[in-house]
């Protein structure tokens, strides 16, 4: 459905042009529901958003636990912004535990919104307070509003047939409903997928709506809020509007490029962390001829894509860093193959299983060279939510037009971050072109495309095409056998060759700001919003800095090494200890400062700032505050 | 595996191929005298029979001796790599289930390397024929011990024998579900193309294990059994329906004591002896007959389980085509997604 935005401004409010609000409880508590219901109803509302989850990689964590503390922010505007935000201006604690590893974080005079019923003596100890927090004085230079939301919450279900644990589970939407009045939201999409989520489950439905409007009710009545905020609807580009996140518009770009390439899609994917949900949505298209596979392990998913990929399909298979690692064998023979092959990375927190809910950027130099022998593949990275859908189809016009490996290297934060996202018309899309063996142009399938290098797609099923490929390596001329040593040589410089070229058909490097000058800030991947607001602030403040980010990392823009070139300084904020600045550094040498943040969390604005600020000499060496 | 075509007819359009029709252009290089030669041969004999167009058949092999097997025969091929000869060949069925798919692999390539692969196809029925040579070594990588060498064999990588029990390809393909499992021997030429034209024109996953001799490495596995001249008295051939009787003028038979396999000379009737049943839903006839082993017993040779079910490629197909009736797609509401708001 289409909402057309008005603004009911309540006169009893203050107007904020942009608010950055977080959620935390119990990773029991729904905060990761609350988070997103809030936000979508501040998408439909009109303001620009951006969102970052961050939840334990236990599913239940012991209750009340520090380790099971579940957030969620979100911050939004009337302004076009790029980061869900540094420090919250507001903070929704659940528990004592949620107070306890999110205080830190709250602007001072903040807002702090605590269910004082879960304050008991028990809770208090399991997150480590001696003193109970509301008691002591501590939190007196915030705006506390203390609620017992358990002990409200449970009164408003009264009479409702459910068990004490059901109705405590209800205590989020209470929440949500106290926030939306706070935020004077609607409530209306919230009560619209609550009654389209709980419609086989009436007395769940009841008991969520009124758990919603008891919340809102009391934020009304109380005159424990002595304050409302209003944040007008962005100025946007106008158009349609939809709230996206990055795992949803990567699996929607990839059937959009199977719907215009008229070519089906085959998926194949072990489960894991953060990657699960392109899974998910993608085996919700089989009215699109999506064809999905859950493998028995990370080998066979890339495996069965390339057994796709030879019989002439879109061949994808998606994971997370462990298991770029297992496909990497896999993805070797594609290389060796010459056949397309869409790989799709969302990054998280290494080496090893390290912290799966995590995001990191610390896949680069795998993608780049994680694989025996010389074994180039182009590699790509969304920059935002919404761009997924964009490198999702780009990645397959790649694979398919130069009959190589793509690697898609997404990550945690772009994977569950969110946004409003103008929706695109299909016209406006570009084409995803592709042939099998043309045999009015090629004879065999190793005949090759002067323009891209690429071999004939020949698939079972084209007579006169039979042909055996594999791992060995191949004569350039016929595709047999060959393990002369001219012959490698050469096809080991087509390979390479062949990925280079695809340089020629990629877009500049565009750079925000200055098109010369002291300090360009460079990136890659999900650390655009960041570098782009810190650029903005820093020449909001008279310096001279501009940004730039690479969304095509192999091969580089060609016109990357000029715009290098353009600056003093180029400084390479990345959340990882240092790789594209490893491969900036070999290729263009320039003196690229790194600036690494491996902490699992995304960069804040002020982190970079300060990086600037050092570099440019007119602040102190930066530290970071974890 | 669909032979004669997935509409259930043969297609009369097809031309008759003959035997050298599936001969490549590559020189085989298998060493003299090495058994994969006979199965070669018997496979590119069985081929022609199933009337399928050759550039609709593709041969899937992973890495050793006998995932050579796909060069030599001329359709499409795919010499993958190790072990995963199996999951690449899921993918391409399932992707394009009107092709004809055969797996070639080995001992440690299907249940060593790729064991992991080969017991998911089964389980999941795809409708693929594996056909797995067993020698009981290692024969590219130089002799060194397999998974189906016997424990105590002497090789390169265990001078004073192995300490490992070795692992019976029947009894995994049949604890994995396949729907066909079957074994034959590289020098019993007619039964083994008999074995694998019945295997490739079943329906669903289907194995069939090939005793296979390596003359270099492993020279004689089988031939206290298979040679010609004991043959008969030291192998059984099942046949469904059929008591398991065995020796030159059949006078030796097999009968069952509880779950015991028990030898009876001069039977005086077939109604005391074991009747072999291919069709029975669980596995345990099968799996009895499996552990009969020389010397003891004679071995079993032929099918030793054929059932239907559906196969997985054919039920993803279902899926696509069913969910595409209704309701219509539109790609354009789907980017669109359920909730939008217009900014003016």
């Amino acid at each position: 459905m289409t909402t057309e935005i008005e603004s009911p401004l309540s006169e009893a409010t203050t107007t904020r042009d942009r608010v950055t609000i977080r959620f935390a409880g119990d990773s029991g508590d729904g905060m990761q529901l609350t988070g997103t219901q809030f936000t979508r109803t501040t998408a439909v509302y009109g303001n620009d958003l951006a969102t970052l989850p961050d939840y334990p990689a236990e599913i239940r964590a012991p209750t009340g636990s520090l380790p099971g503390v579940s957030g969620f922010q979100l911050s939004f505007s009337s302004n076009d912004i790029h980061t869900p935000g540094d420090n919250p201006d507001a903070l929704v604690a659940m528990n004592p535990a949620a107070l306890k590893t999110n205080l830190g974080d709250l602007v001072p005079g903040g807002l702090l919104i605590v269910d004082e019923g879960e304050f008991n003596a028990t809770n208090l100890r399991k997150a480590g307070y001696e003193e109970n927090p509301l008691e002591d004085g501590s939190l007196s230079s915030y705006r506390l509003m203390r609620i017992d939301i358990t002990k409200n919450n449970a009164d408003a279900l009264d009479g409702l047939e459910l068990g004490a644990k059901e109705r405590f589970r209800s205590r989020n939407f209470y929440a949500l409903g106290l926030v939306l009045w706070l935020f004077s939201r609607p409530m209306d999409t919230v009560v619209r997928w609550a009654t389209d989520k709980f419609k086989r489950n009436p007395v769940v439905l009841e008991a969520n709506l009124r758990a919603l409007r008891a919340g809102n009710a009391f934020g009304e009545t109380s005159e424990l809020v002595h304050e409302r905020y209003e944040v007008p609807p962005a100025e946007v580009a106008p158009g349609v509007y939809r709230h996206i996140s990055g795992n949803e518009a990567t699996a929607l770009g990839f059937v959009t490029a199977s719907h215009l390439a008229g070519l089906p899609l085959f998926y194949a994917s072990y489960p894991i962390t953060p990657a699960s949900d392109v899974l998910h949505e993608l085996a919700s298209f089989k009215r699109f001829g999506v064809k999905t596979m859950q493998a028995e392990d990370e080998i066979s998913a890339v495996c069965a894509a390339i057994g796709a990929s030879y019989a002439g399909q879109m061949a994808l298979t998606g994971t997370s860093g462990p298991g770029l690692a297992l496909k990497s064998e896999g993805l070797n023979l594609a290389v060796m193959a010459e056949l397309p092959l869409v790989i799709l990375d969302v990054q998280r927190a290494g080496p090893s299983t390290g912290m799966p809910t995590k995001t990191e950027q610390a896949d680069l130099l795998q993608a780049m060279y994680g694989r025996n022998g010389d074994s180039p593949v182009a590699i790509i990275a969304p920059s935002t939510p919404g761009d997924c859908f964009w490198m999702a189809i780009e990645a397959f016009r790649i694979a398919l037009k130069y009959m190589v490996p793509v690697i898609i290297l997404s990550d945690g934060y772009l994977a569950n971050g969110s946004q409003p996202w103008l929706i695109p018309q299909l016209a406006d899309i570009p084409p995803v072109e592709w042939s099998h063996a043309d045999p009015a142009s090629a004879s065999h399938a190793y005949e090759r495309d002067p323009e891209t290098l690429a071999r004939a797609w020949a698939v079972p099923g084209q007579a006169g095409f039979e042909h055996r490929v594999g791992g060995l390596e191949k004569s350039y001329e016929t595709g047999d056998i060959n393990y002369e040593p001219g012959n490698h040589h050469k096809m080991t410089l087509t390979r390479a060759e062949r990925v280079a070229k695809v340089a020629n058909d990629i877009p500049d490097i565009e750079v925000t700001g200055p098109q010369e000058g002291e300090l360009l800030l460079l990136g890659w991947g999900g650390t655009y919003g960041a570098i782009t607001s810190a650029g903005e602030r820093a020449r909001s403040e008279g310096k001279s800095v501009a940004s730039a980010h690479i969304r095509h990392l192999n091969p580089f823009p060609t016109n990357l090494g000029e715009v290098l070139s353009r600056y003093d300084k180029v400084l390479v904020p990345e959340l990882n200890n240092g790789q594209l600045s490893v491969l900036v550094r070999s290729q263009f040498l320039v003196d690229a400062i790194p600036f690494n943040k491996i902490a699992g969390q995304p960069f804040k604005i002020s982190e970079i700032s300060g990086k600037i600020d050092e570099v440019l000499g007119v602040g102190g060496p930066f530290e970071f505050e974890f | 595996m669909t032979a004669a075509s997935s509409n259930g007819a043969l297609n009369e359009e097809i031309p008759l191929l003959t035997r050298k029709d599936f001969v490549s252009d590559q020189e085989v290089r298998w060493c003299p005298g090495c058994g994969d030669y006979s199965i070669l041969a018997q496979m590119q004999k069985t081929l022609p029979g199933l009337r399928i167009p050759r550039e609709e058949i593709v041969f899937v092999s992973g890495i050793g001796c006998s995932s050579r097997f796909p060069y030599y025969v001329n359709t499409y091929g795919f010499h993958t790599i190790h072990g995963r000869a199996p999951a690449i060949a899921t993918g391409l069925k399932t992707a394009r289930p009107e092709l004809t798919v055969f797996v070639v692999t080995g001992d440690g390539d299907g249940l060593s390397i790729g064991g992991n692969h080969l017991m998911h196809l089964l389980r999941r029925n795809v409708d693929v024929t594996v056909v797995l040579f067993n020698n009981r070594i290692y024969g590219l990588t130089k002799g060194q011990y397999s998974p189906t060498s016997p424990i105590g064999k002497v090789t390169k990588s265990a001078p004073m024998g192995t300490t490992e029990n070795p692992l019976d390809p029947i009894k995994l393909a049949l604890a994995s579900g396949a729907t066909f499992v079957a074994r034959s021997v590289d020098r019993d030429t007619k039964h083994l193309e008999a074995t694998l034209a019945t295997a490739a024109k079943h329906k669903g996953a289907s194995f069939v294990e090939v005793f296979q001799n390596c003359n270099i490495y492993n020279d004689g596995a089988f031939a206290s059994f298979a040679d010609k001249d004991v043959r008969q008295d030291r192998m059984v051939y099942l046949e469904n329906g059929k008591p398991l009787r065995y020796g030159k003028h059949l006078e030796h038979g097999i009968r069952l004591n509880g779950f015991q396999p028990e030898v009876v000379e001069n039977p005086m009737s077939d109604d005391e002896l074991l009747a072999h049943d291919t069709s029975r839903e669980d596995i345990a006839l099968p799996m009895i007959l499996s552990g009969m082993d020389y010397p003891d017993f004679p071995v079993p040779l032929g099918v030793f389980r054929q059932v239907e079910r559906e196969t997985y490629d054919g039920l993803v197909q279902d899926q696509i085509d069913v969910s595409r009736l209704s309701p219509e797609p539109d790609i354009e509401a789907l980017i669109a997604g359920p909730e939008t708001w217009n900014v003016l």
